[in-house]
């Protein structure tokens, strides 16, 4: 076996130019389609199965028990890949893009043989103008070596893989919106049953596998170096790498690739540089706007970044789209900005929504200006918790947890924002 | 006749070619109506209509629904800026007003000379080199009001011009 890899998945950082196809082909590229190709699909899926490779994008899904969800007796069936990437904090999946391309190109191959797939499409977001031009040429640099189209490496099993931009609207992220917009309709969630891999669900009313890029872009090692390789990062159950998108006020914002089950403490101080110059970190937010916000302490920045363990901070990993803030930052403004994204953001299809994000901006503006009271407070807590578990896609439910979790977490930047006469010394009390 | 299918035939068929269903080209067919008209304007959604078999409604529909489709002509460079909570916590927000400020512009106004629009976005997924904007749908990463003063100059002088065009031409 090859010696252990420090990247899996941003090797642009340890090989220069692994996005030109000939360096890529050097370092091992392409030899999982290879390898796959003249594997049964079933043995591909049982591979990434016993890797128990998560999805990426947020719900951490297995990705080989989704796989095997596609019915084979269908003639057409699709991949569509999801780099809507819009959660606010995630720029992982575009830097995978932009740096490691191939890696995505060939992983989204083996998950197509894997269905037996007729296409692969690449969601991008529109504002992935440039990245997508350049996907493009990436895809032909691969069709030139027998790579993507007819008979691919040599075998029976054809495949075109197309790239697709959308055009602003976070909630294509979402995989039935992803699957309508890429229909040319609305980006708005589709009633389920039935789901994207059953008959009527999927892109067409086929069945379609919906994989993040990151997610995909994990196969090649998976099957290039055996599922076994793969889970010796990781936990058992949050297995291989994740890359850690770190923003906000730390002294070097980025990307960063580390083993799940590293420890907080490892990615905010060792890799991110820690707070600014005389601050401390106040509170994260996790996985974007969406997840529940956690107030930092000593203890909790020991525990590890794991699927599991941040469950047990009341919270979710989702994305890792790590946002730090210190204790220059107000929870009722960070509420307030989130919740503008969601009210922004929110498709207009369900009622609980469209109207909740509307009102909770419209609360949270008066908290704002220094006109709210506690009751107000007590009024978008009301208002979130309505919108919990009432809509067809989590939009809903994301939009809730900024409201729920700063005042559940930070009850006192509320308190000082509705009492001027507030002196923070009571909390202690609550 | 469709103008926009005699000027843009090659990419129109290479884009209907991508797709079972006509439909799915409308998203890029809207793209390539914006660049020739300047924005989504009513002949440019006709014409994607006829091309993509769809009622015009549907097509102004979606048109509607996605932000990167403007409906009013923009100024020749169109600068959204990210001021969404991760570049807010690095001073977009103050980037934001300084920058309106600096082109006397209004949120979502356009100069008197028809050079730049401003307006702020939501998180465009470049959140570690914030403050940051996109020009005509290109990334412009780790600003500040000195670098843009610089870049506001070079634009209106004409240099750089990898970011006039609302596409670069081959979608």
């Amino acid at each position: 076996m090859a010696t252990e890899p420090k990247y899996i998945l941003l090797r642009a950082r340890e090989i220069p130019n692994i996005d030109d196809i000939d360096v890529y082909l050097q370092h091992g590229g392409y030899e999982a389609l290879k390898k796959a190709v003249k594997q049964t699909p079933a043995e591909v899926i049982d591979e990434v199965k016993k890797s128990n490779l998560r999805g990426r994008g947020g719900a951490g899904f297995p990705t080989g028990v989704k796989w095997s969800f596609i019915p084979q007796s269908e003639p057409v069936k699709y991949v569509a890949v999801n780099a809507d990437e819009s959660e606010t904090g995630t720029f992982k999946d575009r830097e995978i893009m932009e740096t490691n391309p191939h890696q995505l190109i060939e992983g989204a191959l083996i998950c197509a043989y894997a269905i037996q797939a007729t296409a692969v499409y690449i969601y991008l977001r529109g504002e992935f103008w440039d990245v997508a031009h350049k996907l493009d040429a990436k895809i032909e640099e691969a069709r030139a070596k027998g790579l993507v189209g007819k008979n691919i490496a040599g075998s029976d099993y054809s495949c075109e893989v197309y790239t697709h931009l959308g055009a602003g609207a976070y909630i294509c992220g979402e995989e039935s919106a992803l699957l309508n917009s890429l229909e040319g309709k609305l980006g708005q969630p589709r009633v389920r049953p039935p789901f994207p891999a059953q008959k009527g669900g999927g892109l067409y009313g086929e069945p379609t596998v919906v994989n993040n890029v990151e997610t995909l872009a994990n196969v090649p090692f998976i099957i290039r170096e055996g599922a076994d390789a793969f889970k010796a990062f990781g936990s058992e159950q949050s297995s291989g790498t994740k890359i850690f998108c770190v923003s906000g006020h730390v002294q070097k914002p980025g990307n960063y690739e580390l083993p799940l089950g590293s420890t907080w403490r490892e990615l905010l101080y060792d890799c991110a540089g820690g707070p600014l110059e005389g601050r401390t970190i106040k509170g994260i937010l996790p996985s974007g706007g969406s997840g529940p916000v956690i107030r930092v302490t000593d203890e909790m920045l020991d525990m590890k970044l794991t699927y599991e363990d941040v469950m047990k901070l009341n919270s979710i990993l989702g994305s890792a789209s790590i946002i730090v803030m210190d204790d220059t930052v107000d929870m009722v403004w960070v509420a307030s900005k989130v919740t503008k994204f969601f009210k922004h953001e929110s498709c207009g299809k369900c009622t609980p929504c469209r109207e909740g994000t509307y009102w909770l901006d419209k609360v949270l503006d008066r908290i704002m200006r220094g006109e709210g009271q506690m009751k107000d407070v007590e009024l978008i807590e009301n208002v979130a918790r309505n919108m919990q578990g009432t809509t067809l896609c989590a939009l809903g439910d994301f939009a809730a947890n900024p409201i729920i979790y700063t005042i559940k977490n930070f009850p006192e930047d509320f308190k000082k924002r509705v009492d001027p006469n507030y002196a923070p010394a009571t909390t202690a009390a609550d | 006749m469709n103008p926009l299918l005699t000027k843009y035939a090659e990419r129109i068929a290479k884009t209907l070619a991508k797709y079972p269903d006509k439909r799915s080209a409308v998203m890029p067919l809207l793209y390539i109506a914006q660049e020739e008209y300047g924005y989504v304007s009513p002949e440019g959604i006709d014409q994607v209509a006829e091309i993509c078999d769809m009622d015009p409604t549907q097509v102004k529909s979606v048109a509607g629904f996605y932000t990167m489709y403007s409906e009013k002509p923009k100024g020749k460079y169109w600068l959204q800026v990210c001021t969404d909570l991760a570049c807010a916590l690095r001073g977009a927000d103050k980037f934001h007003e300084e920058l309106k400020d600096y082109l006397g512009v209004e949120e979502g106004g356009t100069t008197e000379d028809g050079m730049f629009t401003v307006e702020h976005v939501m998180c465009l997924a470049a959140c570690d080199k914030a403050p940051m904007l996109q020009c005509n749908f290109h990334f412009v990463e780790n600003l500040d009001m000195e670098k843009m003063k610089q870049l506001i100059a070079e634009w209106r002088a004409g240099v750089n011009a990898e970011v006039q065009k609302l596409s670069n031409g081959s979608k």
